[in-house]
């Protein structure tokens, strides 16, 4: 399994996480876990997903989740799960 | 598993707090592109450092995508050039074709700095190194890329006073031949003393002999990260001080180990080092000297200033070295005059001076680095200058270095501007008694006597 770590911050508004989900779906990105709130009105969610099974390579499927926050006026990022996990966990 | 808060954690560092890698250097041997003639050298070691470094950025960049993380500077390092010329190079001239060789490659790889133009003297000169030293004004001259450094003295070895005194006249030279450009050259020219074989950063970086054919070398930053973790203990005893700062360093060198392996593995080129210096650079919030303000200096110079350095740069240490498998390198906090906007703003309002940067260099790594003085200065000025330098790092056993640009055309009160990562520094005054008959003395210092350790 090969995770990679979503976010998405900005403003929130109707359709956020189904234009990501769907996004993920077309390109086989499976959804491992997802967590979000809402602070000072704005909209910021982290999922966890397994991209092993998707055929695009990363540096694409990063700079096309930013052309879908552009889109909603979000920002979005995808990161390998690594340089938390390395940061954070000892 | 990873909550949303380090992660939030982990991308406000990068996108508020400057955080960055900031370079990948390879390390490439050059011994093995010896020829029979300057030419078929140059040739073979265009070819090499081709070959070995041509994936190099692209695959930095991609790195860098794929963690979120930007990787700031690819770069190169290779063997001391005065060992890879020695048998074929006769002249000055020959030096410099090699020198234009390296300039070239780094071109074709687009990296932006390649280092390695460099003499390891620490007690004597061979004839080798005394030619490239001589030939390294031209070299600085003709090329855009390549950087230099001379070793002048170590703590086993003394100080190689022939060498520093040649110097003098090596740096006038320098910043002669690059006027044009605020004496430019004098940036990409550092005088060590122990300098180590392994440093990613520039200009000092080499490829030491006792390297394998090739490495990759990290250097890590992220003075913002620091500056920011200390905003939110002011007031709060040492104890606390130093363990936000050896949290915050352990977390900003797991990223650079991460970099590393990540390239080693992607790259088939073996992981050397992390360096753990903290590396400012001009933009606000990117600055040593602000760390240093944060810990309750009004500005760096103040008395006080070289306690804090201190404290900081062992806390780095403290924390960084258990991030990382292997570190090496300078690993120290850097303090760059005209690449860290906070030492610029206390140079430029009288609170920070040379005697202060000099007493700053004995507890972290580096040394006077990026100091504009008046173009004016004598030779032996800066020989003496350098000489001092080494002094305190052949007796505290450790890295120092020298890089001082005598802006020719300017003096006090004026300021330079060197441009992208190299800054800007007002030119700083320099003490104007002289050290001519000391200088002149030839030989060398004997080594001091906690070298003898056998």
């Amino acid at each position: 399994m090969k995770k990679a770590i979503i976010t998405v911050v900005g403003k929130d508004t109707v359709g956020i996480i189904a234009r990501v989900c769907s996004y993920l779906a077309e390109n086989t990105v499976n959804i491992l876990d997802i967590s979000q709130t809402i602070v000072d009105g704005y909209f910021n969610m982290m999922m966890i997903v397994d991209i092993s099974a998707s055929e695009k390579k990363i540096s694409t499927m990063v700079t096309e989740l930013e052309g879908v926050g552009n889109d909603l006026g979000v920002v979005i990022h995808m990161q390998l799960e690594e340089i938390f996990t390395k940061m954070h966990r000892i | 598993m990873i909550n949303i808060f380090e992660v939030n954690e982990t991308n406000n560092m990068i996108e508020h707090e400057c955080l960055d890698v900031r370079t990948i250097t390879i390390g490439i041997n050059l011994l093995d592109c010896v020829r029979f003639d300057v030419k078929s050298t140059c040739d073979a070691i265009y070819e090499k450092i081709t070959r070995i470094a041509k994936d190099l950025v692209s695959t930095g960049n991609e790195i860098g995508k794929e963690y979120g993380v930007p990787i700031v500077n690819k770069r190169i390092s290779v063997t001391p050039i005065a060992l890879v010329g020695s048998s074929i190079c006769k002249t000055t001239e020959d030096f410099v074709e090699i020198a234009k060789t390296l300039n070239r490659a780094a071109i074709q790889v687009g990296v932006n700095f390649i280092g390695g133009y460099s003499a390891l003297c620490s007690k004597g000169m061979t004839k080798s190194d005394e030619l490239l030293i001589r030939s390294i004004p031209q070299a600085l001259a003709q090329t855009e890329y390549v950087c230099s450094s001379v070793n002048v003295g170590s703590t086993k070895t003394g100080m190689n006073m022939d060498a520093i005194r040649l110097l003098g006249t090596i740096v006038k030279e320098t910043a002669e031949l690059t006027k044009e450009q605020d004496s430019l050259g004098c940036a990409k020219l550092v005088v060590f003393c122990n300098a180590p074989d392994d440093n990613p950063f520039m200009a000092g970086a080499f490829h030491g002999v006792t390297e394998a054919d090739a490495i990759i070398n990290v250097g890590v930053s992220g003075p913002g990260v620091v500056k920011a973790a200390l905003t939110q203990c002011r007031g709060a005893n040492f104890e606390v001080l130093c363990e936000t700062i050896k949290k915050t360093a352990f977390k900003i060198t797991r990223v650079g180990q991460l970099v590393a392996q990540e390239a080693s593995r992607r790259l088939g080129i073996p992981f050397g080092i992390i360096d753990l210096s903290l590396a400012p650079t001009p933009a606000v919030g990117d600055s040593v000297a602000e760390i240093l303000e944060e810990i309750g200096l009004e500005k760096v110079g103040a008395p006080g200033t070289t306690a804090a350095l201190a404290l900081l740069n062992d806390q780095v240490k403290k924390g960084g070295v258990m991030a990382s498998s292997y570190v090496g390198g300078l690993s120290g906090a850097f303090i760059p005059v005209s690449e860290d906007h906070g030492m610029i703003e206390a140079a430029q309002c009288g609170a920070l001076t040379l005697e202060k940067l000099e007493a700053m260099t004995c507890v972290c790594s580096v040394g006077l680095d990026m100091i504009a003085i008046p173009g004016d200065t004598t030779a032996a000025t800066i020989s003496g200058i350098i000489a001092d330098e080494a002094a305190i790092g052949m007796v505290n056993q450790k890295t120092t270095a020298v890089r001082i640009i005598p802006v020719v055309g300017k003096g006090v009160g004026d300021t330079v501007e060197f441009g992208g990562l190299l800054g800007y520094a007002p030119v700083m005054p320099v003490n104007q008694y002289s050290c001519e008959k000391f200088i002149s003395r030839e030989g060398r210092i004997p080594a001091p006597i906690h070298s003898f350790k056998n």
